[in-house]
């Protein structure tokens, strides 16, 4: 094999690389609407650029889905090499109700042996951005991420104040 | 005649101990063996991921329809709350059938958030404490009471391990016990998981089978070497509780009774009470049988006085 030769091999490897990151990155979401869930506080737009521009590996938050491994040692003995998925959106494993009847008699059956135990898509979405957020110096407030609606302001009882006394006890 | 009276007193016991000795035992065995339905729910609880923003507070409130509270519900000063010369963090009562306490364990560096609510034994303290039998254990694991029955007496508040009922002292005319039943008949009767469980952002609470979420539990600590103390409070403790709590610090340092024993309430009085049915059959037969033999002394005391004239009759007797 000549130089030339090998320089084209390499050209070409390169080329395949970077059609394959550019094809990934095309499919990847400037931003994502997480808003499927939320009655008492609005949806978040989530500036997904944003984040992945920090620098961060996918499985970060994809785990095993994006066809990038992980190196999570309790995922890598099956996921090491796993494939990109069709859907790789957090509703595609994070079920929206987890304690449903029907979810749990699934649990009881057994078919999950290591994902037994998988959150469902509310819990998912504040362990990831939540933890992150606490190890990066990123906003944690409930209210840093989604505002509270008039429902909600209702629901935590905004107007009550300390002058009302209703008979608490808590002794 | 009398010598028959001490035939009937001698069979009257034997009979008398021979039904305490075959009910006895099988009512023994019957009570304190109960481990619960085998498809009943329950909470697991895992203070890992509690962040105290006491929302479960705020849904109970809302399913409940419990009065308005004095802060909002996402005014965390109450964490600051204490009772009774500051030993006491707050404590469900008939305004709330939840709170969440915050603690700052030793060697922690973030605080532990407890939520607290009825544990719903296996077998309960407050079930076996209730006169007029208000309360129920149902077949999907919560511990309800008909507030119809209620007299108020508040005995299941002093047998409660947990400190949980609450009396609503504020109602003059009809004042009754009142806790968390599980959400039982607005949701957990409809296979639904109760309000706070549903509102939690973190799934600090995971709602299942009771036998699956133990499975989980244990694959938690498992799978997370360092992060949890190894023990599931709640699988034995007092015979077993629907709720189960996982902490990464020893359970007394959030609040726990550390070692409430792994007998539930009733096997403390079951001894006793096993013996009330043997006082029933014996007593009446034994003092029935005193009372004879003191009678037919008193014939003899009796017969004494008039030996001269009836030697011949009682001689045998004497």
């Amino acid at each position: 094999m000549s130089a030339k030769q090998i320089l084209a091999t390499l050209m070409m490897a390169l080329a395949l690389v970077a059609t394959g990151s550019l094809a990934q990155a095309a499919d990847m979401p400037e931003n994502v609407s997480l808003d499927t869930l939320g009655k008492l506080f609005d949806g978040v737009e989530f500036d997904h650029a944003m984040h992945t521009d920090l620098g961060e590996d996918c499985s970060a938050c994809h785990h095993h889905t994006t066809g990038t491994g992980t190196t999570d040692e309790r995922c890598v003995s099956c996921h090491a090499d796993s494939n990109e998925v069709a859907s790789v959106g957090c509703g595609s494993c994070h079920v929206a109700d987890p304690f449903s009847a029907d979810q749990i008699n699934r649990k009881a059956l057994n078919l999950y042996q290591y994902h037994v135990d998988m959150p469902g898509l509310k819990a998912a979405y504040h362990w990831n951005c939540v933890s992150c957020h606490e190890a990066m110096g990123g906003p944690t407030g409930c209210q840093d991420c989604h505002t509270r609606t008039s429902e909600g302001d209702t629901f935590y009882r905004a107007d009550a104040s300390d002058t009302s006394t209703s008979g608490k006890s808590n002794h | 005649m009398s010598g028959i009276s001490r035939r009937r007193f001698l069979a009257a016991s034997v009979a008398g101990c021979a039904a305490t000795t075959l009910a006895g035992p099988k009512k023994a065995l019957a009570a304190g063996s109960f481990t619960g339905y085998s498809d009943s729910m329950g909470v697991l609880v895992d203070l890992t991921r509690c962040i105290g923003c006491r929302s479960c507070e705020a849904a109970c409130n809302k399913e409940q329809n419990l009065p308005a509270p004095d802060r909002p519900f996402d005014d965390k000063s109450v964490f600051d709350e204490t009772f009774h010369g500051g030993k006491q963090k707050r404590r469900p009562d008939e305004n709330a059938y939840t709170v969440v306490n915050r603690y700052n364990p030793e060697g922690s560096d973030h605080p532990l958030y407890r939520k607290v609510q009825c544990n719903h034994c296996n077998e309960p303290a407050c079930l076996s404490s209730c006169f007029v039998n208000a309360y129920t254990k149902t077949k999907e694991g919560a511990v309800v009471y008909n507030s119809k029955v209620c007299v108020g007496c508040r005995n299941c508040m002093i047998a409660c391990p947990f400190n949980i009922p609450g009396y609503s002292y504020s109602s003059a005319f009809d004042p009754v016990v009142k806790k968390c039943i599980f959400c039982h008949e607005t949701r957990l009767k409809n296979g639904l998981p109760p309000a706070c469980v549903d509102i939690c952002p973190q799934e600090a609470l995971t709602f299942g089978k009771r036998r699956e979420l133990l499975k989980i539990g244990n694959q938690r600590i498992q799978t997370h070497p360092g992060r949890y103390v190894d023990h599931i409070y709640g699988e034995k403790e007092l015979g077993g509780t629907s709720w189960m709590y996982l902490s990464s610090v020893p359970f007394e340092e959030v609040g726990f009774d550390p070692n409430p024993g792994n007998e539930p309430i009733i096997n403390n009085v079951k001894d006793f009470l096993g013996t009330v049915p043997m006082v029933l059959a014996i007593w009446p037969a034994m003092f029935t049988g005193f009372h004879l033999l003191a009678k037919k002394r008193e014939g003899h005391d009796d017969h004494d006085q008039d030996a001269d004239q009836h030697h011949g009759e009682e001689g045998g007797e004497q």
